[in-house]
């Protein structure tokens, strides 16, 4: 019985000083001391150097895709419908989901340890003494940056998604290039793709606060570095499933 | 090596003066019941057993940890009064060295040294900027090692980098937490020499958090001893060695 009050009350504490943690943010993103030359030095990090791993990964899943939906598509005789179903598919669920949860393993965790080991360093007190703003400088621009960089991930992945899905179907039929890219984009419309955009600003919001919050807010110790990174994984991976259920029931009411 | 003297000239104004401060965290009570004035030009060495609460202090000084009670009054501010503008721009007057340096690691030695010029003092002109780092690192001893990243440097290199990022803003005071710790007796006593030449040579007043007594020694116009969240003794290196107090006969033997 104690032990459960003393872990409601840990989680309500943690529930408060994550509400003081966005109030900072707040405050401090809404300033005229923003500092850019850090925020494009971290598009950079979170952006171009995840390229690469959300490109593979989204070309694979269009592969594999296409590779297991054509034996039902066809049994329906529906094989025709493959690029549409693809393309909506991706572009409305798959795509975003799939580079946020990538997203929330590299680059939460990695803004999580980066904080994290900052802060058992002393690092961020050191900046915080001399007149400097840790929060600006550090959590500002990272959150941010997740914000623009997430859409811009997502759209490539989309992109390589359907490239893949276009190779997987050429190894049972040829399909020209131009023909599959106008079924899948012709199928497309605004309802498709906006919400899954506005999607993903969330979740790039989602993977810069819990990494900030988990790393700024890391106990002394190296093993609260392991313990911030590996939280701000699985935190920002429920906060994406969370964002998607919550979109989709206000895009599905709305639309 | 040439031993540095710490100085004798001192003004008799306090830069920092700390009353009745009380400080506790949960239930432990840290800090009962310190009394310290820091006069203009002076050091004072604040020695004690690991755990008491030294560090605490310095941090309730800079505006680090709010205390429970009591008065911190810092250049004539009382510092846990101020709002963050405020104690901002206080904190441009406080240099703080950690025990561990804290260095940047993402940016080389240049970069922390220009990162509190370009974002506490907002300079801008690059030549400004690259004059002020060249002199610093001269006076620490350190030219050659400007291009090198924080992991590259040894302990003793560490420090003095710490120490030179906190003498670039010119603080009027300067606050040391355990300068010596985990350093040879010959870096050590290098480091000592170098707070000694920055109270010459920057006119610093400096509160020296440490328990090594070779750099009590050497920085200390006068040395605190402190003892279950309070200080017990007070006064120079050579009068509390031969005090009778078998506490201070304990640190001193």
């Amino acid at each position: 019985m104690e032990t459960n009050k003393l872990a409601i009350r840990s989680w309500l504490e943690s529930v408060g000083d994550s509400w003081i943690f966005f109030y900072k943010l707040l405050r401090n993103t809404f300033s005229f001391e923003f500092e850019w030359s850090e925020f494009v030095r971290q598009c950079y990090e979170i952006g171009y150097k995840s390229f690469m791993l959300v490109g593979v990964t989204s070309f694979i899943m269009g592969t594999v895709l296409i590779l297991q939906l054509r034996p039902t598509l066809v049994d329906f005789g529906a094989e025709s419908m493959l690029p549409r179903t693809l393309a909506v598919a991706i572009f409305r669920e798959i795509g975003p989901v799939i580079t946020g949860l990538i997203c929330a393993g590299k680059i939460a965790s990695g803004i999580g340890a980066e904080l994290g080991s900052m802060k058992v360093t002393e690092q961020i007190d050191s900046m915080e003494v001399s007149g400097a703003n840790p929060m600006q400088y550090l959590v500002v621009t990272r959150v941010i940056a997740c914000c623009l960089m997430l859409p811009l991930l997502t759209i490539l992945g989309d992109m390589l998604s359907l490239l893949g899905g276009y190779l997987a179907m050429n190894f049972t039929d040829k399909v020209s290039f131009f023909l599959y890219f106008n079924k899948c984009f012709g199928s497309l419309t605004f309802t498709d793709y906006l919400p899954a955009m506005i999607k993903t600003l969330f979740f790039g919001f989602a993977i810069g606060f819990v990494g900030c919050y988990k790393g700024y807010n890391a106990n002394r110790g190296t093993a609260s570095v392991g313990i911030a990174a590996n939280s701000a994984v699985v935190t920002a991976s429920l906060w994406i499933f969370f964002i998607d259920v919550i979109v989709v029931l206000i895009t599905n009411f709305l639309i | 090596m040439k031993e540095a003297k710490s100085v004798q000239h001192i003004d008799n104004n306090a830069v920092i003066k700390v009353s009745h401060l009380r400080k506790s965290f949960g239930d432990k009570l840290i800090l009962k019941n310190i009394n310290l004035t820091l006069k203009r030009g002076e050091n004072i060495v604040v020695m004690g057993k690991s755990g008491e609460g030294k560090s605490i202090t310095i941090q309730c000084i800079v505006g680090m940890q709010e205390p429970d009670s009591g008065s911190v009054n810092v250049l004539g501010k009382e510092v846990p009064e101020l709002n963050d503008e405020e104690l901002k721009e206080l904190r441009k007057h406080i240099g703080f060295l950690f025990q561990g340096a804290a260095l940047y690691d993402s940016m080389s030695v240049r970069d922390n040294l220009a990162f509190p010029l370009k974002k506490v003092l907002k300079i801008k002109d690059q030549k400004e900027i690259d004059q002020r780092i060249d002199e610093v690192l001269e006076s620490v001893g350190l030219s050659d090692a400007i291009d090198k990243m924080p992991a590259d440097l040894s302990g003793g290199m560490l420090k003095r980098v710490g120490l030179a990022r906190t003498l670039i803003v010119k603080p009027e005071i300067i606050l040391y937490d355990e300068p010596t710790t985990g350093l040879d007796p010959i870096t050590g006593r290098e480091i000592s020499n170098l707070i000694v030449e920055v109270q010459k040579k920057y006119k610093a007043s400096s509160i020296i958090i440490t328990h090594d007594l070779e750099c009590a020694r050497i920085t200390s116009n006068r040395i605190v001893i402190m003892s279950e969240g309070e200080y017990i003794a007070e006064g120079t290196y050579d009068e509390l060695h031969s005090s009778d107090n078998q506490l201070v006969k304990s640190f001193f033997s």
